[in-house]
């Protein structure tokens, strides 16, 4: 703030100050009695006459002290301009302060299972415990309070992972997040609809579920083009880029023909968020191993 | 002094009344149009899109506001459930602003990247399909509607006469950027840009 803004508020705070004193001395002044009597001021509105009695005492020494209070919450706060205040504070100080407390508490507790394998840790009770809170802080809003997940965001109680379910692939999603993207049409853009109905039966032929046979044959040459590249010319997927495996039960967005139709037309994109710069180091490990906990 | 005169002289009184309910503006509030602090924008922060900018209108017209802040106050419990704290200098080219007044839901102010686009899209479609607990809205209607783009390059003509720093070019693209674009590609494209100016480990 620079001189003048800081002159212009202590100026207006403290002639508001001192104006109201000033306010409540002179009128009392005026006053031509200080005790309570049945004099009225004179006038009469229907009959309703006003009298004239000075302010109550406690009321009149309640006004002094909010005043005198103001004057001292000043001397230690920052009010007037830039005069800091005798004590110092200031909001940003009050949040380090509380940080740092907390840190000290948490960041020990923290720190204890920071060390540990994900796999000794997913054992400990404690560490659990912790892992559960962090979870529902931060992942429940997608997978689910039960990590079950729903229609696109991963069931992660199973055992079967888009990007590998090993400690250290665990530990990666949470640090830099995952990026998935399925084109439309897969690597196929002109994939004519004739095409996307025998890709479809194809897909469906892995667990034995082809409407129709026949397209299903046909449907072997449009996979081979258009989705084995990530998905794998078995249709068992690619965990390095979290392709999905299409030949066992788990749908991510749907197992019907419908649901496949829809995703082979027009693709699927989603991305989990990178936790690395919100979560410490401590606590992505704790909650990698209370991921690992839950499928294990 | 006696009461009487001011009781007496409306004009007077007038100005009294005036004087003292003026104070707390002019030492408060009028000293921060002038303040470093609130009129410069904080490194790196840009003007939204024409998409994102239509986004915030339709945040607006839905009444997002009513129940989501866009402020982080400087306590530990919201740094560490939203993210660094809001500062004035991120709010310069928000006309109106809209740090809201009541969390009916969470705080919005850092949410840009926080959820995938995926799951903005199914949470505004049928927020309960993926946080059973929720009491919001749904919002099926902005799957459907397309933004009016008509109105885009007159709004940022708007803002541009306010000093937001909109470029002529930007402002010829505007209705060519959002036109045929879907309500809820412009929302989308507004949330996951909120805050994202300053981030920070919580």
């Amino acid at each position: 703030m620079s001189t003048f803004w800081s002159i212009w508020v202590s100026v207006i705070v403290l002639g508001t100050i001192f104006g109201c004193w000033w306010l409540l001395l002179a009128t009392r002044k005026s006053q031509t009695t200080d005790t309570e009597t049945d004099r009225t001021t004179g006038h009469s509105f229907d009959g309703i006459e006003e009298l004239d009695n000075p302010l109550p005492k406690w009321w009149f020494y309640l006004f002094i002290a909010t005043c005198v209070f103001s004057l001292g919450y000043l001397a230690l706060y920052p009010g007037l301009g830039n005069f800091k205040g005798l004590l110092g504070w200031t909001s940003y100080n009050q949040w380090e302060a509380e940080v740092q407390q907390a840190e000290a508490r948490y960041g020990e507790l923290y720190a204890k299972f920071g060390d540990t394998p994900v796999v000794e840790l997913a054992e400990n009770e404690d560490a659990m415990k912790m892992g559960q809170r962090l979870f529902a802080n931060n992942c429940t809003v997608c997978h689910g309070s039960a990590g079950r997940g729903s229609l696109g965001f991963p069931n992660l109680t199973d055992d079967d992972w888009l990007y590998g379910g090993e400690p250290e692939n665990i530990l990666t999603t949470l640090r830099q997040g995952r990026n998935g993207n399925m084109p439309a049409k897969g690597m196929m853009p002109n994939m004519t609809s004739d095409q996307v109905d025998q890709v479809v039966n194809y897909v469906l032929s892995f667990s034995d579920r082809a409407k129709d046979p026949e397209a299903a044959k046909a449907g072997e040459e449009v996979f081979a083009q258009a989705c084995s590249a990530c998905h794998g010319s078995d249709g068992k997927g690619n965990q390095a880029m979290g392709a999905p495996n299409l030949t066992d039960d788990t749908w991510l967005y749907g197992s019907t023909y419908g649901w496949i139709k829809e995703t082979v037309m027009n693709g699927r994109q989603n991305q989990m968020p990178a936790q690395g710069e919100r979560l410490s180091e401590d606590q992505i490990q704790i909650l990698a191993a209370y991921v690992y906990s839950l499928s294990n | 002094m006696k009461h009487e005169i001011v009781e007496k002289n409306l004009g007077l009184m007038i100005v009294l009344i005036i004087l003292t309910i003026s104070g707390g503006f002019l030492a408060e509030v009028v000293p921060l149009f002038f303040s470093k602090d609130t009129n410069e924008p904080v490194e790196g922060l840009e003007p939204l899109s024409a998409l994102e900018l239509e986004g915030r209108d339709i945040y607006i017209r839905e009444g997002c506001h009513v129940c989501h802040t866009q402020q982080i106050r400087p306590f530990r419990a919201e740094t560490e459930r939203y993210g660094h704290y809001s500062v004035a200098g991120e709010f310069v080219y928000d006309r109106p602003f809209l740090w809201g007044s009541k969390r009916t839901g969470p705080d919005l102010a850092r949410v840009g990247g926080r959820y995938s686009d995926a799951w903005q899209r199914q949470h505004l479609y049928d927020p309960r399909s993926v946080v059973p607990e929720s009491n919001m809205p749904a919002f099926p209607w902005l799957f459907e509607n397309r933004v009016n783009h008509a109105d885009t390059a007159a709004k940022m003509t708007t803002l541009q006469t306010l000093g937001v720093p909109y470029s002529d070019e930007q402002i010829a693209e505007a209705a060519a950027e959002v036109k045929g674009k879907f309500e809820i590609e412009a929302l989308v494209a507004y949330l996951q840009q909120l805050g994202t100016v300053i981030s920070e480990k919580r």
